[in-house]
């Protein structure tokens, strides 16, 4: 039995997905036996950590703070174990552009994209490059914050007219935007979930939009505007493909205990391309890394268990 | 490596029971941003919050200890569905002072105004039904539509509130294509969020509209009595005599919120199946809120508290117009209401004000974005402002945290499509001159 704390909450904007999540979390450590402190993440967080004294913390944050790294580094420094991967591995998950730059460095196939801080448009003339960009993506563009987990502040924009409203409302989320084609196809998940013997990929997850306007990001995620099937109905080799797709992204930008990849199964080409990773995706009820681990025969309780196991093991960094 | 099951898993095991209309009913990114506004840093102008500490914990504490010695046992004991006698004699009451001849028997009291929106919704509207409502129009009456599955048709406004010859083309349109709207929803005075009142010919005219078509409208009035100038408007109630309108009244806003109290009069068969909707939704409002506000009307004050309130909320009207006027760009535009809650303000059509709250809850300050006084999308431009809630320092810093993001997205915008900003502000002369002018809510023409 250990002393779990489970940081969850926070200043993020997907912190009501958060609550849920830790909600989860804590009611599946409170089964296993384990003495649990649930913590709403604020600028009392070091204080609750040296008062608690716990054996370890199970981060159930998402987005700014939880995912990128921060809170990782605190609890480094503080001297508490923690689940799920370290400060540097979510700064290359979190950071879309980093996340590509590296899948791209790498040899992963990822959509062709280019990015931009708000420097480039202020100092140094970057506005003059986006006929050039535009060109070469061609359109549909899709127009993304660099930093931002859920569906906010994505944007397609069908023409170039339509690009500059779209980055400046990606710009409400980051200092720093990606233009990015377009991938028309079949959208999956893949969750890669540590074990014993590694890093092993859940089955596939594919996220159906029903109905509806398809460019409408905020009903990826919502019960009753997509369905989800998993295992998704796939060939068995794209299956294995997408998994071992997953798994290499996992493991080039050095992610632990957990993660969720989505990727895209483009119509025109059959290719798999990498659209991002999520250091800490969602482990509510409907979240889909719970839902795959399930499908595979592993459930909540076991899943919590092995990823806290895994902290345990891997201890505080010198 | 997971073996994957013979048989695809539909992984949203709640999905298949939730009911058709909770499709209507949206989880949306804006509700998470949202959530993020209530956290203790965050300046927020997105409430309708009235200033509650304006009635004194003594006078509650007193008013309370009045109710348990008076009538306990009663306070504590559940009511009639439609209220109690001698609350509703507080409400004819309070509907006189704005001009309303109204009987007891013609009353029923609610859960809030908010349970009258439910109620009229339950009773008329089938799913696909027509309701018409402005646009935009109250924020909290969008859930409900949405969930009793009615087809909104949101007539545009300007200065003098909804456009009543557009709403009679609209209706000559609708008829020909066979659907009878069941209701009008409006708020005709200081309109929430738009902050402009409907002029008295059109009140007029809405309602001859209504009698000619035999057609319901429900008239939506928390704030009437939060006026800070000019002379009162008759509520469409008063010139209906409540033949065709459904009125909504509510304590919230002249006593508290917190009481959940509030009342609507209808023509009487319409009242008798609202009277049994809500035996269905709760059998009867708060008893014991219900004598707290006898208590306190019994105290023949309470005209006092609503003059603290309206020299409160109109100095706070004004530090919100004074500091939009300072700390917002040329291009913007807002109303300047004369009574209520809220300022409307649109910035320029590029930007997106649900994504402005998002880079403003990192600057800790929020509004309501202009979409959630939509049903189908527009409003993107726009904001809803709140001042009766917020001191005047926080209103001030609110404002200019504000205007500090939108000038930032206005410059950036410029730099990316290579066209300067807007010029300074233009003096506002012809606004100033005329005290009952207010900005057209259309930014530009098309």
């Amino acid at each position: 039995m250990s002393r779990v704390v489970v940081l969850e909450g926070g200043r993020s904007l997907e912190r009501q997905v958060s609550l849920r999540s830790g909600a989860r979390v804590r009611d599946a450590l409170e089964a296993l036996g384990h003495d649990v402190i649930g913590v709403d993440v604020g600028p009392d967080l070091v204080s609750r950590l040296t008062d608690t004294r716990p054996d370890v913390a199970f981060v159930a944050l998402h987005g700014r703070d939880g995912e990128d790294g921060t809170v990782q580094e605190i609890l480094e420094l503080v001297g508490v174990p923690y689940t799920a991967s370290g400060p540097s591995a979510c700064m290359r998950c979190m950071d879309k552009v980093l996340a590509k730059h590296t899948l791209r460095d790498a040899g992963l196939p990822t959509p062709e994209f280019y990015a931009f801080s708000q420097t480039a448009f202020d100092s140094l003339g970057a506005a003059q490059a986006l006929p050039a960009i535009e060109e070469r993506l061609a359109f549909p563009v899709v127009v993304k914050p660099a930093a931002q987990g859920s569906a906010l502040g994505i944007r397609f924009a069908p023409t170039a007219e339509e690009v500059p409203a779209a980055i400046v409302a990606a710009f409400s989320y980051d200092t720093k935007v990606l233009l990015e084609r377009h991938v028309a196809g079949r959208e999956l998940a893949v969750s890669v979930i540590d074990g014993r013997d590694g890093a092993e990929a859940m089955p596939v997850v594919e996220a159906i939009p029903l109905g509806g306007d398809r460019y409408d990001f905020e009903a990826r995620y919502e019960i009753g505007r997509t369905a989800f099937a998993c295992p998704a109905d796939l060939e068995p080799a794209t299956t294995r493909a997408a998994q071992e797709l997953a798994l290499a992204t996992y493991r080039v930008l050095g992610c632990y205990g957990f993660a969720r990849v989505d990727l895209m199964l483009e119509t025109a080409t059959g290719e798999l391309t990498v659209l991002e990773a999520n250091a800490i995706p969602g482990l509510t009820e409907t979240s889909l890394l719970p839902l795959a681990a399930e499908a595979a025969g592993l459930t909540f309780g076991a899943f919590v268990e092995r990823v806290l196991d895994l902290a345990l093991a891997r201890g505080v960094p010198a | 490596m997971g073996r994957p099951r013979s048989s695809a898993r539909d992984l949203e095991r709640y999905a298949g029971l939730f009911a058709r209309r909770t499709q209507g009913m949206k989880s949306s990114a804006m509700r998470d941003l949202m959530a993020i506004t209530a956290r203790p840093e965050v300046i927020s102008l997105a409430g309708g919050l009235p200033d509650t500490s304006t009635f004194p914990a003594e006078d509650v504490a007193a008013l309370m200890a009045r109710v348990a010695a008076d009538a306990s046992a009663r306070a504590l004991q559940y009511g009639p569905t439609e209220g109690m006698d001698e609350l509703k004699e507080c409400i004819v009451e309070v509907m006189a002072e704005e001009g309303m001849d109204v009987g007891p028997d013609e009353l029923l009291v609610t859960t809030g105004g908010q349970q009258v929106i439910d109620l009229v919704c339950k009773t008329l509207v089938d799913p696909g039904d027509v309701v018409v409502a402005e646009g935009p129009t109250y924020p909290g009456a969008v859930p409900t539509f949405g969930a009793y599955e009615a087809d909104v048709v949101q007539i545009e406004m300007d200065a003098d509130g909804m456009r009543v010859d557009i709403l009679d083309a609209t209706l000559d349109r609708l008829e020909r294509e066979g659907r009878r709207p069941k209701f009008i929803y409006t708020v005709p005075t200081f309109q929430n969020p738009a902050g402009v009142t409907m002029s008295l010919d059109r009140r007029r005219r809405l309602v001859a509209l209504a009698k000619r078509r035999e057609l319901l409208v429900l008239e939506d009035n928390p704030y009437g009595l939060l006026r800070y100038e000019g002379d009162p408007l008759p509520p469409l109630y008063a010139l209906d005599r409540g033949e065709y309108v459904i009125y909504l009244g509510t304590f919230s806003k002249i006593l508290a919120p917190g009481l959940r109290l509030g009342w609507t009069a209808a023509p009487r068969p319409v009242l008798e199946k609202l009277n049994l909707g809500k035996q269905g939704a709760d059998l009867c409002s708060s008893t014991f809120g219900q004598h707290f506000v006898c208590a306190y009307f019994a105290q023949r004050n309470w005209r006092d508290l609503l003059a603290r309130l309206r020299g409160l909320y109109r100095e706070r009207r004004d530090v919100l117009l004074d500091s939009l006027e300072e700390h917002f760009p040329a291009a913007a535009e807002w109303t300047r209401p004369r009574g209520g809650l809220f300022v409307w303000a649109t910035l320029p059509e590029y930007i997106d004000t649900t994504d402005l709250l998002a880079r403003a809850l990192r600057d800790h300050v929020a509004f309501v974005p202009g979409r959630a006084a939509y049903l189908d999308g527009r409003g993107a431009a726009s904001m809803r402002l709140n001042f009766s809630g917020v001191g005047e320092d926080d209103l001030r810093e609110g404002v200019r945290r504000i205007g500090k993001v939108i000038a930032e997205q206005v410059q950036l915008y410029s730099t990316l499509t290579g066209t300067p900003p807007e010029p300074a502000r233009r003096p506002q002369a012809a606004a100033e001159a005329d005290g009952a002018r207010i900005v057209p809510l259309r930014r530009r023409a098309g």
